[in-house]
Parts: C-alpha cells; sequence; structure tokens
C-alpha cells in the first residue's frame, strides 16, 4: 500500500513540477555538435547549436537575408572599418551585461590560432571598443563582404571566459577539454540546462532575452537527440517521440507526407554538386589515354555535360530532391542568375560528334572519385554517371570511398575525376570563385584540384574582393562567372534540396543553409 | 594450478597486444581526421601543421609504440571528434553497454536453458517442433532486422493496433535511447526508473535473440546426448524421480560445453551491441565505436578495441577457471599438475 502511495505522490509531484503551458520540442539529427566552443568547429550541426545560446552581431534570418541581432546598426566609414552600433540593455544570461568589450574580446579569440574561424576572417586587421555600444572592425584593405563574414562569429562573454579560463577556444594540443566544451553562456534565446554529448541536450528559454517582445511564441524547452541510423530517425518521428527530424533519408519523405500529424518543407539548399576534371595535368593520372590530356580538350568536357542527364539523376536517383544546375554556384548567393544556371538539354548525338571530332571516337578509360557518406546519394548519383558516360565511349572506374579518404586525396590532387559539393557561408559568389576556381595556391584556390588556372579569372576575383562600389562589383562578379562557364573546369550537376519533416504541431520557417533557428519556431 | 593460471595471463597479454596491433594498421585505412577537424576553409598549411601536431605523420609502428606506451599509463589520449579524454568518454558510455549486455545475456540464459530442456524432453512434440523452427529464425536473422522489426511493430504501428485491441498507445515501446536515468555514483543506471527500464525491452530482445537460439540448440543437443547415456539410465533404474534425474544429473553434465559457449558469447554480446546500439541509437560504447569510425576518430577507436580485447580475454580467463568448478575431474588434473613434485 505504502508503495503506492509513494508512487502516487510522485506521478503528482512531477505533474505539478511541469508548468502547465510548458512547451517541449524534440528533435534530431544525424550527428551531434561537436563541442559547444563557438569559436572552435566550424561545422554545421555545431554552429547550429550554438547560434540558439550565442548571438552574433548580425544574423541570418529565414530568407538568409542579414537582420540585426547583437548589433543594430552597420555601416562602412572608412574604405578600410565597418562601424557597428550595438544593442543596448542586453545581459548575458548570467545577469551581466553586454559591452563593446565582449564583442572585441570575441573576436579576438575568433582569430586566435586554435580558432576555426581565423582563416573565414582572416582580413580583419584590428577590432575596437570606441565607447561601450560601438565597435569598429578595421580590415587589411576594404571588405565589401565583412558583414556576411561576421554572420558566424558568435560573441561570448568576457569575464565568464576570464572566470573559467576559456580565453582561447580549445585546441587540439590541450591535455583536457576545457570549460567551454560542454558549458556554454551568452545572450541567446536559450540557455543550457543538460549536454550529454552524443546522447541528449535541453536547452531552455533564456527568461532574460533581449528579443523575447519579438519572438514571444518560441518553444519553452528543446530536447536535442542525435540519431545515427536514418531508420531510427523515421520510426521515432511517426511514433510521435520526436517532434522535428532534419535530415530524413529522401526515399522516406513520401511515407513521411502521407502519415497523419506529419508533414514536410522544402527548399533548395545553398549547395551545389557537381564533377571535377583534372584539365591541367600532361596526361591523366587515372586514364588510358597516354601523352596528352583528353579533359584538356573543351570539347570533350562539352560532350560529358552533354552526356550526363541531370534531369533523370533527379527522378531516379534523387527522387525529385535536387534542382539540375548549369553552374555550381547556388541559388541565394550574390552573383547567382537563372541565365548562368540554365543547363543545356542531353544530347547524346551532339557529345558523340564532339568526342569524335577530339580525336576520341572510340572513347577512353578515366578513374571517378567518389564519396560514399558525405552528400545526398553520392555514390547513387556517380553510379548513374558511369552509365550516362559509357554512352559516348568514356568508360568510367568507379571508386567510392569514405569523406575521410576522399578530401585527403582530392587535397593532394590525387585525382583526375571527382564529386565535390559546396555550400557558401557568406552567400558571395567570392567565396566560391577564390576556393573553387582561383589558381591553387597557398591562401587561394585550396579546393581548385583541377589544375584550373586563368589569370583574368585571378584578376577579378582579387579586385572583387576589395571593390566597395556595388555596380561595379557586381559586374565583376557576373563577367568572372562567365569566363568560368565557357572554360568549364567543373561539370554542373544539381543543386541539392532539404526536406525537413515534422509534426502538424510545429511551426518553422525552413532555413536554405539547412541551420534551424528555432527561435522562430512554434509549438500548437 | 599457479603456473597454469600465469601462463593463461601471459597468452592474454600477448593475444591482446597482437590484436591491437592489427587493429591499429587497420586504422590507417579509415582516413584521415584531419578532414573532419578543421572547416572548409582552412589552408594547406593548417592542415598539414594539424596533422604533425597529432602526429599523423609518422609511421604506423612509431604511432603504435607512442600508443601502447601511453595506454599502459592509462592515457588514451583525446578524442579528435569530441576533443575529450578519451579514458572518459568510454567509462562514461561504459554502463549503457554493460546494463544492456547482462539484460540480454540474462534473458538468453533464462529463456534458453529451459526452453531447451523441455524441447530435449519432449521430442516429437508440435510444441517442440513450433520452437525449434522459431529458434531457426532467431538463428538466421540479422540482428539489424530484428531491430527494426520490432520497432516497427512496437514503437511505431503499436499505435493502431494497441487501442484496437482496447490498451492505450502509451504502452508502446519507445524507438530510441535510454529513458531516464539515475546517477549511482559515477554510473548512470538506466534500471531504476520506469522509462529506462521500458526503453531496455526492445533492445534487451534485440541483442539476445541469436545468443538465446543458440543456447537452446546447444542446451537440447547436449541434453539428448546425455539423456542417452549410461549414468541417466542407472539413474532412472535406482528409481530416482524424473526432476532429480533431468535436473540434477543430466542438465549439470549438460552445461560443460553450454558454458564454454556462453562465455565466448558474452563477448560476442559486447561486439554485436554495436549493431544493436546503432538502431536503437542506444548511448553505449558501440555506439560510440560507430561514430569514431567515421571520423576517423582513432583515439577512441584504439581504446574500445583495446578494452574489447580485454574483455574477450578476461571472460575466456574466467570460463577456463569456471571449467574446475565445474568439472571435479579437471579440478584433480590441475590440482595434481600443480602439486606432482
Amino acid at each position: 500500500m505504502i508503495i503506492i502511495r509513494i508512487a502516487t505522490a510522485a506521478v503528482l509531484a512531477l505533474a505539478l513540477a511541469q508548468p502547465a503551458q510548458a512547451k517541449t520540442l524534440r528533435w534530431a539529427s544525424q550527428g551531434d555538435a561537436l563541442t559547444l566552443d563557438p569559436h572552435s568547429q566550424n561545422e554545421g550541426p555545431t554552429t547550429s547549436m550554438g547560434q540558439h545560446i550565442y548571438d552574433s552581431l548580425i544574423q541570418r534570418d529565414p530568407t538568409l537575408k542579414k537582420v540585426p541581432n547583437l548589433a543594430v546598426s552597420w555601416k562602412a566609414i572608412a574604405p578600410d572599418t565597418w562601424e557597428f552600433k550595438l544593442r543596448a540593455g542586453v545581459k548575458f544570461s548570467d545577469g551581466t551585461p553586454f559591452t563593446a568589450d565582449d564583442v572585441v574580446f570575441s573576436f579576438q579569440r575568433a582569430l586566435a590560432p586554435s580558432s576555426d574561424f581565423k582563416t573565414y576572417i582572416a582580413s580583419i586587421k584590428e577590432v575596437k571598443a570606441i565607447d561601450p555600444l560601438t565597435v569598429h572592425i578595421v580590415t587589411n584593405g576594404p571588405n565589401p563582404i565583412l558583414p556576411d563574414q561576421v554572420t558566424s562569429i558568435m560573441i561570448m562573454s568576457k569575464a565568464w571566459a576570464e572566470k573559467h579560463n576559456v580565453t582561447k577556444p580549445q585546441s587540439y594540443k590541450d591535455k583536457e577539454e576545457t570549460f567551454a566544451v560542454r558549458n556554454a553562456m551568452g545572450t541567446g534565446p536559450f540557455v543550457l540546462k543538460q549536454r550529454d554529448p552524443d546522447v541528449k541536450t535541453v536547452l531552455a528559454r533564456n527568461p532574460g532575452y533581449w528579443g523575447k517582445d519579438q519572438f514571444k511564441d518560441y518553444p519553452d524547452e528543446i530536447v536535442y537527440t542525435p540519431i545515427k541510423e536514418p531508420a531510427t530517425r523515421v520510426a521515432a518521428l511517426l511514433s510521435g517521440q520526436l517532434d522535428f527530424v532534419l535530415d530524413a533519408p529522401l526515399q522516406d519523405v513520401g511515407r513521411i507526407k502521407a502519415a497523419a500529424g506529419l508533414k514536410t518543407l522544402e527548399t533548395a539548399q545553398v549547395r551545389s554538386i557537381f564533377f571535377g576534371l583534372d584539365v591541367g595535368s600532361p596526361e591523366l593520372k587515372y586514364g588510358s589515354v597516354k601523352g596528352k590530356n583528353p579533359f584538356a580538350d573543351r570539347r570533350v568536357r562539352e560532350a560529358m555535360n552533354l552526356a550526363i542527364d541531370a534531369n533523370a539523376i533527379r527522378q531516379k536517383v534523387m527522387r525529385g530532391f535536387s534542382a539540375p544546375a548549369g553552374l555550381i554556384n547556388s541559388p541565394g548567393v550574390h552573383g547567382f542568375t537563372k541565365e548562368l544556371d540554365a543547363r543545356a538539354p542531353t544530347d547524346l548525338a551532339k557529345a558523340k560528334k564532339l568526342m569524335a571530332d577530339a580525336g576520341y571516337a572510340t572513347g577512353f578509360e578515366v578513374a571517378l572519385d567518389c564519396p560514399n557518406d558525405r552528400y545526398n546519394n553520392d555514390e547513387a548519383i556517380c553510379q548513374a554517371v558511369v552509365g550516362m558516360l559509357a554512352q559516348v565511349g568514356i568508360k568510367v572506374k568507379l571508386e567510392s570511398r569514405s569523406k575521410t579518404l576522399h578530401f585527403p586525396k582530392l587535397q593532394k590532387k590525387d585525382s583526375s575525376f571527382y564529386l565535390l559539393g559546396w555550400g557558401v557561408p557568406t552567400l558571395d559568389s567570392h567565396y566560391v570563385l577564390s576556393f573553387l576556381l582561383q589558381t591553387s595556391g597557398p591562401k587561394t584556390g585550396t579546393w581548385n584540384f583541377t589544375g584550373y588556372s586563368d589569370a583574368k579569372l585571378d584578376a577579378l576575383t582579387e579586385a572583387m574582393l576589395k571593390e566597395v562600389d556595388a555596380a561595379k562589383r557586381d559586374a565583376m562578379i557576373a563577367e568572372a562567372w562567365k569566363i568560368a562557364k565557357a572554360d568549364s573546369p567543373y561539370l554542373p550537376l544539381h543543386h541539392q534540396l532539404i526536406v525537413w519533416s515534422m509534426s502538424d504541431k510545429v511551426e518553422i520557417p525552413i532555413f536554405p543553409n539547412d541551420s534551424p533557428n528555432f527561435k522562430y519556431a512554434k509549438m500548437k | 594450478m599457479l603456473s597454469f593460471v600465469v601462463s593463461r595471463l601471459l597468452q592474454s597479454a600477448a593475444v591482446m597486444l597482437s590484436v591491437a596491433f592489427v587493429c591499429f594498421a587497420l586504422f590507417n585505412f579509415a582516413g584521415d581526421p584531419v578532414v573532419n577537424m578543421v572547416g572548409q576553409e582552412a589552408t594547406p598549411a593548417e592542415r598539414a601543421e594539424l596533422r604533425e601536431q597529432l602526429g599523423l605523420d609518422d609511421s604506423v609502428p612509431v604511432q603504435f609504440v607512442r600508443f601502447v606506451g601511453n595506454a599502459v599509463r592509462g592515457e588514451f589520449g583525446r578524442s579528435y571528434r569530441l576533443a575529450r579524454p578519451v579514458s572518459a568518454l568510454i567509462f562514461e558510455r561504459m554502463p549503457a553497454t554493460l546494463e544492456l549486455v547482462l539484460c540480454a545475456a540474462l534473458l538468453a540464459l533464462s529463456v534458453g536453458i529451459p526452453l531447451g530442456v523441455l524441447t530435449a524432453l519432449r521430442r516429437g512434440a508440435a510444441s517442440t517442433g513450433a520452437v525449434m523452427t522459431l529458434s531457426l529464425v532467431g538463428v538466421a536473422m540479422p540482428t539489424f532486422v530484428v531491430g527494426i522489426l520490432l520497432i516497427y511493430f512496437f514503437s511505431v504501428e503499436c499505435r493502431n493496433w494497441l487501442p484496437a485491441i482496447g490498451l492505450g498507445a502509451d504502452l508502446c515501446f519507445p524507438s530510441f535511447g535510454r529513458g531516464d536515468t539515475l546517477s549511482v555514483g559515477a554510473w548512470k543506471s538506466g534500471l531504476l526508473t520506469a522509462s529506462g527500464l521500458k526503453a531496455l525491452v526492445l533492445p534487451a530482445i534485440t541483442l539476445s535473440l541469436f545468443q538465446m537460439t543458440l543456447v537452446l540448440r546447444l542446451v537440447r543437443s547436449q541434453m539428448l546426448e546425455v539423456l542417452r547415456t549410461d549414468y541417466v539410465k542407472f539413474a532412472r533404474a535406482r528409481g530416482l524421480t524424473d526432476r532429480a534425474v533431468h535436473f540434477r544429473h543430466a542438465l549439470r553434465n549438460t552445461m560443460l560445453p553450454v558454458i564454454t559457449v556462453i562465455g565466448i558469447q558474452i563477448g560476442g554480446l559486447i561486439a554485436f551491441s554495436i549493431i544493436t546500439e546503432t538502431v536503437f541509437q542506444w548511448p553505449g560504447m558501440g555506439q560510440l565505436f560507430v561514430q569514431s569510425v567515421q571520423f576517423a576518430d582513432v583515439p577512441v577507436m584504439a581504446a574500445y578495441l583495446v578494452m574489447v580485447s580485454a574483455i574477450f580475454v578476461v571472460v575466456n580467463f574466467a570460463v577456463d577457471l569456471l571449467y574446475a568448478a565445474i568439472d571435479p575431474r579437471l579440478r584433480v588434473d590441475t590440482a595434481r599438475a600443480g602439486g606432482g613434485h
């Protein structure tokens, strides 16, 4: 009897402890944040988690437009200086006020050698506090896209960091983990309630959040569980144990849509998938043609482009979740146009003729390097392309590997033909041009493994970095893309679409950067 | 006896070392962790610097010697993925795996042994045929499929069929996770809360099914053999009750090979738990290992494999000692061998 009484009391106590209207959103995706340190890892799930606890000066809204966050306004006051006016009356969740000193501190921290963001904001020379609510960022020469770059830099409390001895981002050289790896304290909409890496993370509404008048309805609590196995993620959503799944497998989307009480949202992701060709080597390392490089011949590249049927891949491999592309730049990125993105229709007869004209009527052999755990259905895409290229005589030997083997192989420039995807966090064409098309060197073209080099394009890419006149800069970007498209060292395939699956109870706008911000969410 | 123990211990150490070396050499094919450790903006120089800091440019033997040297001092380094000490990570995950394995093992034994005995005693009965057929399914079906099917029927579809038979849908089992846990010292236990126990049911069944059917079939075949022996016939002739004959005389002699197999299988349960843990998002060591493999997190992979081989070795060692306890003939032999001069 007494046991029953205790149990009843415990159940009642639990029921009473819950606030009457507490709304909890339970969600999952395949991987957990690697750390809560906001400057240590520039990686999707990590920054996605961090933005709920820490704020940046400028934030991306659901359309990826820059909106004021901790900064209320920003403008260039000199060619190399940006001024940021900070929000007044903001407090960190421990009650201490937020000031310009915290901004200066955070940028210095993000520029430290152990930061994973240092290359990203390398143009910054100095960050100065002018008064408690004004900050000047001085760059090495003009930098028109600094505000875009600033959206990725989270602001920490200087006092908190000093108190817990985390004034530098955690480094792999350290013997022990730092306090900031599993603890976090910022000005954001949520505070950290529980952190169990790889198991469970609970965020609770920050009662002192500065934006609570603007964002009234967001959930009281967010429970995140990483679930590796896609089938388990879907099962948990179908059985009502989750309210939101970020990355349901594409083949299950139809089933989720058909289930009662569930819905999906879709949008184009800022990530394009394409093939890279070694156009620079005198002879293909992994090809059958000796003494010359077939990929150096523009006609061969055009023939391959005509032979790859992106629409068929969209229908058969991607189950409709891709947008065939004519450009390696994604929709939503500054400098992207529909005209550039237009794709020539598949034309096998013309492709065969081009191959014959180039002297490869009998075709040739080449190895294709493909990741099998990085992009949506990456290996299946490559398998489809093998068949398509065979129709014009190119015998492709497919070599699929894990991303931990694929990317190092590319970085050693040890590939003749490879699949790659590219996302654009700054949403500016310069990011794509400088990493993928500029001549490969220690600082530029670090992901250009094609051997492609064009002096005109290099000059334009350098110039657009410093051009502050918007019209002139846009003209440079357009010209650079024209050159890149004509020279075609890459074969564009498609832009990925993202699908978020959720319960009907959840209302949230979909973010094209695949990073949900739950302060925009609402639970019915 | 002492020399026997010492020689077994030395053998065990050699086994562990060679297992560790083979695994360590294989890690070179897992890929380059640096890809995952820095953002895509990192320059080649920064990548090279990090690789050098981590000692990844050294040859495999050099890395292995360094690893063994550190491991002997209990220092497994830091995870590349989570930047936390590996030993802390593994000890945090160990309770989840051990509780799951323990429950699965108990389930396998408590169902497998009685069913094995009963099917041996009731040869030819319809129920025996049914059990034996079902046990074939258990042996043949991959763990992965069992887990997904259990999730499908008892946590997704049951929301439809439970209310249909007049029960609440809240009786459905969770499809992932460990439920609520209570900390007893450093040990996070899921055995002390209702949701923890509920969460344990499907994973424990999934993990135990193969072992259960294996035990069942083994006990049955051993029992059938023992029941044909002379001493069982004599026992019957002496007028002993069926119960005494079957359970005191026959079963005891059946258990010897069964214990060997069970001992090896407990190591197997820990290894098999990798799949079960992945399917049920069970936060144990197996899941940690799978995540580490995908990240090429060599320190965690190495520590995990050393630990699993240690468990295998310890279990086998314990089985050897148990033999002596169960079979008096072995005890006499070893005693003689130990005190012969």
